[in-house]
């Protein structure tokens, strides 16, 4: 291996000498790390906590029976015609517990849910409000959806007759728990007692979604040991689309993943990605120019030292890597700095700016790969910077630098 | 005994190709033998400095042939150039000597840290020793800045000598001291000569110092105009 014992006590000596200049540029450096560090950071944990929030509230992939479609009797293509797409009813999936055998074998799966769903009345008293029906096997579809952190009141279980609620119904119809109030169906109408009281976080969703058991949503909904659709959770949620593709190839089902169905979200979290790499790039940019014009005046100021170090016999390898190594040590410095200053930028968001319920508005997350890219980013910008100021002392006509 | 060194009609043309081309060096003949101690003299713009840069490996000459120790340099390549003025070579210039950064004793053993990428002990050692000679024992751990002219030299001179060098040019070496600093550095050089077997080559405008030489050389318009050897402390002829 190369020993660069000369080129590292040379460029530290160096960087140690011009000590302002030095300062300068680490300086520089400290400040385009710690922005980067601190905007990939907030963007990271940002992105992350409104994909939280998200699937908090929905699978990752939905697998509904295939939409029905008109078959027009007339065989010819040449006749003049429209075709008027059908409403679609609320149907089950033929045959369901085959397709969840086959579902539960795919090893990326790491939990299926079945549910009947579908649209209701609730009724109490004079009081009636549309809702929609979650019959659910509430453990199983509790690992799904993240209903169980949701409970406000009361206890998180689905027995028969029983159904838990959002706030804004029960406030709407003045229900507490082990209240009673009736579900009503074009099918029947059933009388269902609180058992727990949830905030879904969403006032919507509060107002509208009811939970009861599967076998009770099966009866309400006319679909005797039938479901509505398959909810399924993923390991990497990134990789859903692709999974729902092949699920959807293999069954021949409707299958759709949360990106498909939140995909402006999906380009905007793109566009946010695109914009920070942006920012990225012109940052260190900025970086490697600042660390490049001082390294030239250095290279300047050092012409005489260049030119007897060149005369005793270093070669321009060496002093081309004295220079180099100087925007490596800046770089290094730089990225430590930064990477402090990044950190306590991040504390002091997360301790000052807050929610109006005093959390943090989202969580910062300090990833070690942004630590880790950032760091090789600071030293490549420092060795970039380095190049020409580098060139430059190695081109140095001893004989000239020394008279000079 | 091979030649230290040998020019065999050396020429030196700047601007070649322009309109403007001057020859400075025109075709110098000199042969150095191991362990003598030579004046260059002459007046201004006489070419003594493009002289001693050819010899000294930092300009190539545009014509003729430089052998250092029996080996032709005029075809060698720029690493090779460089290895031959690490190992075979010292240099004493007039100003701006030491690296400003670096403490005595570690611009001493620079020779050493450019070679061997380390300061060795061994190589320490012998920078100690050196800086003694030159009587700056106590002022090691100095920087050049806190150091007077005539000391600075010395340390110089004891880095020209820190790779035992066959051939020490020295620019000037005396030419910014006052008179008993000046004798003090050409008596040290003359030391290293004998007690090392050092050949020294030696520009300096002052009589007196290249009537105390072996041999002296004068150059007049790129061209030698006398190259006498006589027993030091005769006139000069």
């Amino acid at each position: 291996m190369m020993k660069l014992g000369f080129e590292w006590k040379l460029a530290l000596r160096f960087l140690g000498e011009g000590r302002f200049q030095s300062t300068l540029i680490i300086a520089g450096v400290t400040l385009g790390v710690a922005v980067i560090v601190y905007i990939t950071s907030m963007l990271a944990g940002l992105q992350g906590n409104m994909i939280r929030n998200l699937l908090d509230t929905q699978a990752h992939i939905v697998v509904r029976p295939p939409d029905e479609i008109v078959r027009p009797q007339l065989p010819s293509a040449d006749t003049a015609r429209a075709i008027q797409p059908r409403a679609q009813r609320v149907l089950s999936i033929d045959n369901w517990q085959t397709y969840l055998r086959y579902i539960e074998r795919v090893p990326s799966i790491i939990i299926t849910s079945p549910l009947a769903s579908g649209s209701a009345l609730a009724v109490r008293g004079e009081a009636t409000r549309g809702i929609t029906l979650f019959g659910v096997e509430l453990e199983r579809y509790a690992r799904i959806v993240a209903l169980r952190d949701k409970l406000q009141e009361g206890e998180f279980r689905l027995g028969a007759g029983e159904a838990l609620i959002g706030v804004e119904l029960a406030k709407d119809f003045a229900l507490r728990m082990g209240d009673r109030f009736n579900i009503t169906t074009e099918a029947v109408s059933e009388p269902f007692l609180v058992s727990g009281i949830l905030d879904l976080g969403n006032r919507q969703a509060n107002r509208t979604n009811v939970y009861i058991n599967l076998h009770a949503g099966q009866n309400l909904l006319k679909l005797p040991g039938g479901i509505t659709s398959l909810e399924l959770r993923v390991g990497d949620i990134y990789k859903a689309e692709t999974i729902a593709q092949e699920l959807q190839a293999g069954t021949g089902l409707k299958v759709e993943s949360w990106m498909t169905t939140n995909g402006q979200l999906l380009s905007t979290l793109r566009g946010q990605d695109v914009t920070t790499i942006f920012i990225r790039a012109f940052v260190a940019l900025i970086v490697v120019l600042g660390i490049a014009s001082v390294l030239i005046v250095s290279v300047v100021q050092k012409q005489k030292e260049i030119g007897i170090l060149r005369a005793m016999g270093a070669s321009r390898g060496q002093m081309t890597r004295v220079f180099l190594m100087q925007g490596a040590i800046v770089g290094v410095i730089g990225f430590i700095l930064g990477s402090v200053l990044a950190y306590l930028l991040i504390e002091a968001f997360i301790t000052f700016v807050k929610g109006t319920d005093g959390n943090p508005i989202f969580p910062i997350i300090f990833l070690p790969e942004t630590a880790l890219s950032t760091c090789l980013l600071a030293i490549a910008a420092g060795v970039i910077a380095a190049i020409a100021p580098a060139r430059r002392a190695a081109k140095l006509d001893p004989a000239q630098a020394i008279r000079g | 005994m091979a030649a230290l060194l040998e020019l065999d009609n050396i020429r030196k043309s700047y601007g070649t190709g322009t309109a403007v081309e001057t020859e400075v060096s025109h075709g110098i003949h000199l042969t150095l033998q191991p362990g003598e101690f030579a004046a260059l003299i002459g007046p201004s713009g006489s070419g003594k400095s493009t002289l001693l840069n050819i010899i000294g490996l930092l300009e190539r000459a545009s014509a003729g042939s430089l052998k250092l120790s029996g080996v032709e340099m005029t075809q060698a390549s720029e690493d090779e150039l460089t290895r031959a003025r690490l190992t075979t070579l010292g240099f004493v210039f007039q100003f701006h000597n030491l690296l400003p950064a670096f403490t005595a004793l570690e611009n001493v053993q620079m020779p050493g840290l450019v070679l061997e990428s380390d300061f060795t002990a061994p190589r320490r050692k012998e920078a100690l020793t050196l800086l003694e000679a030159v009587g700056l024992k106590g002022a090691e751990a100095k920087k050049p800045g806190q150091l007077s002219g005539g000391m600075q030299q010395r340390v110089a001179i004891a880095r020209a000598l820190a790779l035992s060098p066959k051939l020490v040019l020295a620019d000037e070496p005396t030419g910014n001291l006052d008179t008993k600093t000046a004798d003090d550095i050409f008596v040290l050089l003359r030391r290293f000569n004998v007690e090392r077997g050092t050949a020294f080559l030696v520009v300096t405008h002052d009589p007196d110092l290249a009537a105390r030489c072996d041999r002296v050389i004068r150059l007049v318009d790129g061209k030698i105009a006398a190259d006498a050897k006589h027993e030091a402390g005769e006139p000069l002829a």
